[in-house]
C-alpha cells in the first residue's frame, strides 16, 4: 500500500465538496440529515415571526405606552435556581429589567450595598429605589417590584397603567389591610410605584419623613407612601377581580363551599371572591411560582389557547356601557 | 510536480464518487413527509390545516364547515374516581356539542349511561355502539377519560377540512411491535365512516371479539386498533402545521419539565403546540386551573385574526 499523500486528501476533499455542491443545485436531494435541519430552521422563522407579531401588536395596542422599568429583587443564591427562569420568560417584556442583588455579577445583576438575609430586605428596597432614582429615572415612568418567584404578565399591567397618570403619586399591587390604614401592596404579588411615587420615596428617606422603622419590606414602604400621600389604587377589573396575587391560581381559582376567608386571604383589603370569580381574564400577577412554573404560565398565557374562540371578557366594551347608562341616566 | 496532481486528480475522483453514493443512499431512506391528505390518506399523520389553507376556502364554504362540525364527546367514567368525573363535568366537556358519560356502573351521585360493565373492553364498545346509535347530525366523535383535559375548539380545528365520511382515526397514535394504535388516555377521535365500520365489524364475533381472548388479552385501545385494522382504518398522528403532537399523555407541567432538559434555551417553544388538544394524568385542581388558563388567562392587546369563531357555551361560569 502506498501512502497517501497530503494532495490525495486535499483532492479526496475537494472532490466530495464540489460533487456534493452540484448535486444539491441540481437536484434537490434531500438528505435525511437535511431535511431535519429544514424543519427546525422552519419552526424557528416561524417562531421569529411570531414573535415579531406579538410584539408589534402589543406595543401598538398600549393607549399611551407606558413604560415600566422592572427590578427584581434576587440574591447569588437564586440565581441558576429562579431568577433565570424570570430572565427567560416574563423578563423579556419589560421595557427595562434590573436584577438587584449583593453582589455585582454578569447575570448580570446591580450590587446594593446590602448584605442578603430576610432582616436586611427593607434595606435592600430602599438602597434599590434609591439606585434607580439616581441612574434610571428618565428611562421609565413606571417601576415594577418583583420577586425571584413572582410571575408578571407586563401587557396586563400596561393595560391598567394606560389609564394612570404617572405624574401623579399613585401605588399599585395586592392590597392588604392591616398595620397601615391605607393599605400596604404585597411585596410577593409585584407592587408598581408611579414616576412621581419614587420621587416622594426618595425624598422622604432625604428629608428623615421615611426611616428604616421595620425589616419588613411591603408594610415599611406603604407606610412611606402613606407618609408621602402617595396614594393606593385599586386595581380589580371592571367586573371587581383581582389582577395581583399574592399566591399562585391554585389558592384562588379553584370552587369552594362558601366558608370563612382562609388564611392566605385574611390581609386582603377588598372583600375577596373564591372560584372562577377570584380573578381577572388580564391577571398581573401570582407568586410562589418557581422554575417550572414560570414556563407554564408563560405557555398558558402566551401560546396555548383556544383556537377562534370568543373570549367572554371585553373589559372595553363593559367601560364604553357603562359611560352611555351613565350618560343616559 | 506531475504525480502530485495525479494523485490530486485520484483524491477528487474517489471523493466525488463517495459523495455520490453518499447521497443516493440518502435518498432511499424514509422521508417522513406526505402530501396531502385528501381521500387517500395511508400514510401516519393528519396535520392541521395551514392558515394559507384556510384562507383558500370562500367566506360561505368556512362557515359552513364551522357550523356543521360538531363533536359527540364519549366520556367513559368510573364511581371510583367520581372527583375527576365532576370536573370533566364542571370544565373541558361543556365546550362539546353534546357530551355522554358512560359508567361501569350506577352512581348515587352523578348521572349517566350506565353500562353495567366491569370489563373496560366490552365497556367501550357499549359506549361506542350507543354513541353511534344517537349521532343525530353529528360527524366526529371524541373518546376520553375524565382525568384527560380536552380543548374541543383545537379539535375542531383539526378536523375542520376533513371529511368525516372518510375514515379517520386520529390521537396519539403508538406503536406496539406491528400494532399502531392510538391511545386512550390522550384522546381518540374516530370520523362517523371509521365508527360506522367499528359498529358494523363488532358483528364478527371472530375479528373482534366482546371479551378478547382470555389467554392474550389486549388493553381496551389496542383492541379498538385491532378491530378498526380490520376494516381497513389505521391510527394516525394528530398534529399540528409544523408537525408536533397535538395529544398528550402527560400533564404540562410534566412536558415544561422534559423541555427544560432537552430544549433549556427555548423551553416553551420546544414543549407543546399552540394549538394542543390534550393533557392527561392531571389532577381534578389541576383541571380546574387549566380551564382558566385555556379560557381566561391571556395578555391584553394580542389578536389572533383566526378564520373560526366558537363561541363559549350557555350558563358557564369558568370560561
Amino acid at each position: 500500500m502506498r501512502p497517501i499523500s497530503v494532495t490525495f486528501t486535499i483532492g479526496l476533499i475537494f472532490g466530495y465538496l464540489s460533487l456534493r455542491l452540484l448535486l444539491t443545485s441540481m437536484f434537490p436531494i434531500e438528505l435525511v440529515s437535511d431535511s431535519v435541519k429544514n424543519e427546525k430552521n422552519q419552526l424557528h422563522a416561524y417562531n421569529i415571526q411570531r414573535e415579531a407579531s406579538q410584539k408589534s401588536s402589543s406595543a401598538e395596542n398600549p393607549p399611551n405606552s407606558a413604560r415600566i422599568l422592572c427590578w427584581i429583587m434576587t440574591g447569588p443564591r437564586n440565581l441558576e435556581s429562579r431568577t433565570k427562569h424570570v430572565k427567560q420568560t416574563w423578563g423579556k417584556h419589560c421595557h427595562h429589567i434590573l436584577y438587584m442583588s449583593s453582589v455585582k455579577t454578569d447575570f448580570p445583576t446591580v450590587e446594593l450595598n446590602v448584605s442578603e438575609g430576610r432582616e436586611n430586605l427593607y434595606w435592600k428596597t430602599i438602597r434599590a429605589l434609591q439606585y434607580i432614582h439616581q441612574h434610571h429615572q428618565d428611562q421609565a415612568n413606571w417601576f415594577l417590584k418583583a420577586d425571584d418567584d413572582t410571575f408578571v404578565v407586563i401587557e396586563n399591567l400596561q393595560y391598567i397603567l394606560s389609564k394612570l397618570d404617572p405624574e401623579k403619586p399613585l401605588y399599585l399591587g395586592r392590597r392588604f389591610k392591616p398595620f397601615i390604614s391605607q393599605g400596604y401592596m404585597s411585596g410577593g404579588a409585584g407592587y408598581v410605584l408611579s414616576k412621581e411615587a419614587l420621587r416622594r420615596f426618595v425624598e422622604g428617606f432625604q428629608t428623615g419623613q421615611c426611616t428604616h422603622f421595620s425589616t419588613i419590606e411591603d408594610m415599611a414602604l406603604g407606610k412611606c407612601m402613606e407618609t408621602m400621600k402617595v396614594e393606593p389604587v385599586d386595581t380589580r377589573d371592571v367586573k371587581g377581580r383581582q389582577t395581583f396575587h399574592a399566591f399562585p391560581l391554585d389558592h384562588y381559582v379553584i370552587r369552594q363551599l362558601p366558608r370563612p376567608r382562609p388564611w392566605h386571604m385574611i390581609y386582603d383589603y377588598y372583600e375577596p371572591n373564591e372560584g372562577p370569580n377570584c380573578c381577572s381574564d388580564f391577571i398581573v400577577s401570582f407568586h410562589y411560582i418557581y422554575a417550572v412554573q414560570q414556563y407554564v404560565l408563560e405557555y398558558f398565557t402566551y401560546h396555548l389557547r383556544p383556537y377562534g374562540y370568543s373570549y367572554r371578557f371585553w373589559p372595553d366594551e363593559i367601560v364604553e356601557a357603562n359611560n352611555k347608562t351613565n350618560k343616559g341616566g | 510536480m506531475l504525480s502530485e496532481g495525479g494523485s490530486f486528480m485520484k483524491g477528487m475522483v474517489v471523493g466525488g464518487v463517495f459523495c455520490l453514493v453518499l447521497s443516493l443512499l440518502g435518498s432511499f431512506s424514509p422521508v417522513t413527509e406526505s402530501r396531502t391528505d385528501g381521500n387517500d390518506h395511508h400514510h401516519h399523520h393528519v396535520k392541521a390545516a395551514s392558515k394559507d389553507e384556510l384562507q383558500q376556502l370562500s367566506d360561505s364554504r368556512l362557515q359552513e364547515l364551522n357550523d356543521q362540525l360538531q363533536v359527540y364527546c364519549v366520556v367513559m367514567v368510573q364511581p371510583k374516581s367520581l372527583v375527576y368525573w365532576a370536573t370533566a363535568l364542571d370544565t373541558w366537556t361543556k365546550h362539546c356539542d353534546k357530551a355522554e358519560f358512560y359508567t361501569s356502573e350506577a352512581s348515587k351521585a352523578l348521572e349517566a349511561i350506565d353500562l353495567n360493565e366491569k370489563d373496560d373492553w366490552a365497556r367501550l364498545r357499549k359506549a361506542l355502539k350507543h354513541a353511534y346509535e344517537n349521532a343525530g347530525d353529528i360527524r366526529w366523535f371524541f373518546v376520553a377519560q375524565p382525568n384527560t383535559f380536552a380543548i374541543i375548539e383545537n379539535l375542531k380545528y383539526l378536523v375542520l377540512t376533513k371529511d368525516p365520511e372518510q375514515p379517520f382515526y386520529l390521537g396519539k397514535a403508538v406503536k406496539s411491535g406491528e400494532l399502531e394504535y392510538v391511545e386512550l388516555n390522550s384522546g381518540i377521535v374516530l370520523s362517523y365512516e371509521a365508527l360506522k365500520r367499528l359498529v358494523n365489524v363488532f358483528q364478527e364475533e371472530e375479528k373482534c371479539p366482546e371479551r378478547g381472548r382470555q389467554l392474550w388479552k389486549l388493553s381496551d385501545d389496542k383492541q379498538l386498533a385491532v378491530c378498526l385494522k380490520f376494516t381497513g382504518v389505521f391510527a394516525e398522528n394528530g398534529e399540528d402545521v409544523h408537525g408536533k403532537g397535538l395529544f398528550n399523555s402527560k400533564t404540562v407541567d410534566s412536558l415544561i419539565s422534559e423541555s427544560m432538559k432537552q430544549n433549556p434555551s427555548n423551553v416553551v417553544e420546544g414543549c407543546c403546540s399552540d394549538l394542543a388538544i390534550t393533557f392527561s394524568g392531571l389532577s381534578a385542581n389541576q383541571m380546574q386551573v387549566m380551564m382558566f388558563g385555556v379560557y381566561r388567562l391571556r395578555p391584553y392587546g394580542h389578536d389572533f385574526h383566526d378564520l373560526l369563531t366558537f363561541f363559549p357555551p350557555e350558563g358557564s361560569d369558568n370560561d
